[in-house]
């Protein structure tokens, strides 16, 4: 099943390769990876979504614990959580048919237009996963689809707990 | 008066001194050459020359294993550095405390494809329990002093530290700060085991009618042999050791019966087979230990203590785990089971031990000793009584390994050296080196091969310069013997490049490097070839003994079996 996993560790050079290293050493799998200094700057913030069973899972995290950069990991999946994911996206849109309907997607969606070209629409949407896969599954119906960006998952646990150095 | 500043390469040198290293294992290049000046203009710290790189690792392994301290290697950037790599993943894999100084050009050609320039951090983050980029030279001492301590706390393992060229450079001077203490938030080594786990255990020990406790490297490397022997007496429960564990009880206490896994003893599988409780203390459950993991101990419920959480429920679930170093863990166990109200079964015990010595009986290690051929295993049990079995004994990787574990019963921990877990040929001759440099005055054996010694060979020139008096006892079997045995089981008997042609008279080339070399051809000039070589203290001999070609290592464990399903010999199955 899916995991998201929260990982607090240092801002150094090398941090980042370490995690992406471990994974591909030990052959886990990389849905996405999303990373960013934090609010301690000798702090960086990874999001990873991955996928595998409970055994799997439960090294993973033991194996990224055990990193020495890493801090703190915790895993976000059954705790009460938020998760945001930003897509960007560019369609065809060229007649005012194609036009209108993308509008359409856009507004029930709650995503936004971010530019226009000639022939074709630059579309924004920040949500769950789910949804985007979603918004995408949608406009596929109404164009073509020229170039998809998605920044990979971030999460927070809901309520006062956080993951923090102290 | 302002504080006094040095160099880089001062600082380098200065904390190494403050860390008590006593050797760094290496060899000079254009990167470290200001580092290697600083070397020479001081006699605290001896630099010990190898011929190759990879030899530096594997002797600074062999005398961190030896010892416990901290193997310190210092190589140049790129092809120096590189060299390294095999020696580096042997300490990895068995979790041996290393530290790896490598060179680097100057930061300002870093990324450029820069003469013997390589990402030496990058190529050995799998294999590193951690590294460092050091980018600014006044944070060497604090580098270094982070380097050992991750290094040789928690569970133990090597640590590359990169060093660019203009860090080293004697022109720039900065203060000397050592740090008083090393702290780091993100890592916390020193763990006690939890206590409700601690108590579980106890009542599964306790309670158990057919116990054996399954004890790793970990107790090596923690020094807990002693805390682990009278475990094992005041349960008087049977015990078995992994490759890696061999020494952690003495091999010829009543209680030990033998190594476990691929080529362990009949009785050890068995008895881990038909266990109801296993005490698995610093093992990891290493696919040479269960065979088919799905077939693994059925009916036991397993009691794991490991330092390393990873270790735990990795290829086998763990019913109830303990995280903890095992000194300290040891130590909870004990007071709890001394403490305990819950009284051993003693007529299920010994019920126990009945089925345990009639496995036992079956004196799996006898071997076939008729003809005039020399058998490799006759050799091991003739080496051990030369040497009143108090030899450290390093191995390099194949039938002769696997020979040495069996029929050399290791009194104490640490005496027993060898690549268990990557299984690297080339080990075995610096790594006798380096425990001898360790040791002067002991007996230290390389029981190596005809294909293995040849992956070393160069460092005989090593020994000379340092007059390291290694005793090389070369199985010689004119084959990569574990290989062609796989090929004989497994392959039809289709012995793909597993024999050695060309071999050279290693006699002469022994002598050519100014040692001594023995021949043994027959099996009546191995016993006074053997008093010969031991009569020899003050150089190095080599003794190269023409074993039979046809031996096979047994008993073995039969391919996706369960743990106790074995081959006792040609065509016998347990």
């Amino acid at each position: 099943m899916r995991r998201i996993l929260s990982i607090l560790l240092e801002n150094e050079p090398g941090a980042l390769s370490r995690i992406v290293g471990l994974f591909s050493q030990r052959a886990y799998n990389i849905d996405s990876l999303t990373v960013g200094t934090t609010d301690d700057e000798s702090l960086s913030r990874i999001t990873v979504t991955t996928k595998g069973d409970d055994r799997i899972v439960e090294q993973i995290t033991k194996q990224v614990n055990k990193l020495v950069d890493v801090l703190k990991v915790i895993d976000l999946t059954d705790m009460s959580h938020i998760e945001r994911e930003l897509l960007l996206v560019k369609v065809f849109a060229k007649d005012e048919a194609t036009r209108a309907a993308v509008t359409r997607v856009v507004d029930v969606f709650q995503g936004a237009i971010l530019d226009m070209g000639r022939q074709s629409y630059s579309l924004q949407l920040v949500s769950s996963t789910d949804k985007i896969e979603s918004f995408l599954d949608t406009l596929r119906h109404e164009t073509d689809i020229i170039e998809v960006v998605r920044s990979g998952a971030v999460g927070i646990g809901r309520g006062d707990k956080a993951l923090k150095a102290k | 008066m302002s504080k006094q500043e040095y160099n880089g390469s001062e600082l380098v040198v200065k904390s190494l001194k403050e860390l008590k290293v006593k050797y760094i294992f290496g060899y000079p290049g254009g990167s470290v050459l200001d580092l290697y000046d600083a070397l020479f203009q001081q006699d605290d710290i001896e630099h010990i020359l190898v011929r190759h790189e990879q030899a530096a690792t594997h002797m600074a392994d062999g005398y961190a294993r030896a010892t416990g301290e901290v193997g310190v290697v210092l190589a140049t950037s790129g092809p120096g550095a590189t060299n390294c790599v095999t020696g580096i993943a042997t300490a990895y894999m068995d979790s041996i405390p290393m530290v790896v100084l490598s060179g680097q050009v100057p930061t300002s050609l870093i990324g450029d494809d820069a003469f013997q320039e390589t990402d030496i951090v990058g190529c050995s983050r799998p294999i590193v329990k951690h590294s460092f980029n050091c980018r600014s030279a006044s944070e060497i001492p604090n580098i270094l002093a982070k380097a050992f301590y991750i290094a040789s706390t928690g569970r133990p393992g090597p640590v590359v530290v990169e060093l660019p060229k203009d860090m080293l450079n004697p022109e720039l001077t900065f203060a000397y700060n050592f740090p008083a203490a090393t702290e780091l938030r993100t890592y916390n080594p020193n763990t006690k085991g939890h206590s409700k786990q601690i108590r579980k255990a106890v009542t599964a020990i306790l309670e158990a009618k057919k116990l054996v406790i399954y004890s790793g490297g970990g107790i090596v490397l923690s020094n807990t042999s002693e805390q682990l022997t009278h475990l094992v007496e005041s349960l008087n429960a049977p015990i078995t050791n992994t490759l890696m564990g061999l020494g952690g009880i003495s091999g010829v206490h009543p209680n030990f019966i033998g190594m476990l896994g691929m080529h362990g003893t009949l009785e050890a599988n068995k008895a881990m087979a038909n266990a109801d409780v296993i005490l698995a203390l610093g093992a990891r459950f290493d696919d040479r230990v269960t065979n088919n993991v799905q077939k693994f101990c059925p009916n036991a419920t397993i009691v794991h203590v490991d330092v390393d959480p990873t270790s735990i429920s990795k290829t086998i679930k763990s019913h109830i785990p303990v995280v903890g170093c095992l000194a300290t863990v040891l130590e909870q166990l004990q007071t709890a089971i001394d403490n305990s109200p819950i009284k051993i079964d003693r007529s299920a015990q010994e019920d126990w031990w009945r089925q345990v010595i009639s496995w036992r009986e079956q004196k799996c290690l006898s071997y076939n000793s008729d003809g005039d051929k020399i058998k490799p295993q006759a050799v091991i049990e003739a080496i051990y009584e030369a040497t009143n079995g108090d030899a450290y004994v390093s191995s390099d990787v194949g039938q002769h390994q696997m020979f040495a574990a069996q029929y050399y019963p290791f009194k104490h921990p640490r005496q027993w050296i060898n690549s268990g877990g990557l299984g690297t040929m080339g080990f075995g001759l610096p790594a006798a080196m380096g425990v001898k440099l360790a040791f002067p005055d002991k007996e230290s054996l390389c029981v190596t091969g005809d294909g293995s010694i040849q992956m070393n060979i160069q460092e005989l020139s090593t020994c000379l310069q340092y007059n390291l008096a290694v005793k090389v006892i070369s199985l010689n079997n004119r084959s990569l013997g574990m290989v062609r045995q796989w090929q004989d089981m497994i392959y039809g008997g289709r012995h793909s490049s597993s024999y050695m042609e060309s071999l050279p008279d290693f006699v002469k080339l022994v002598e050519s490097y100014g040692h001594v070399g023995i021949r043994v051809n027959t099996l009546d000039e191995l016993q006074p070839a053997i008093d010969k070589a031991m009569s020899i203290t003050d150089r190095l001999v080599f003794l190269d003994i023409l074993v039979d070609e046809k031996e096979h290592v047994y008993p073995m464990q039969i391919k996706h079996g369960g743990i106790d399903e074995m081959w006792l010999r040609k065509g016998v199955k347990a």
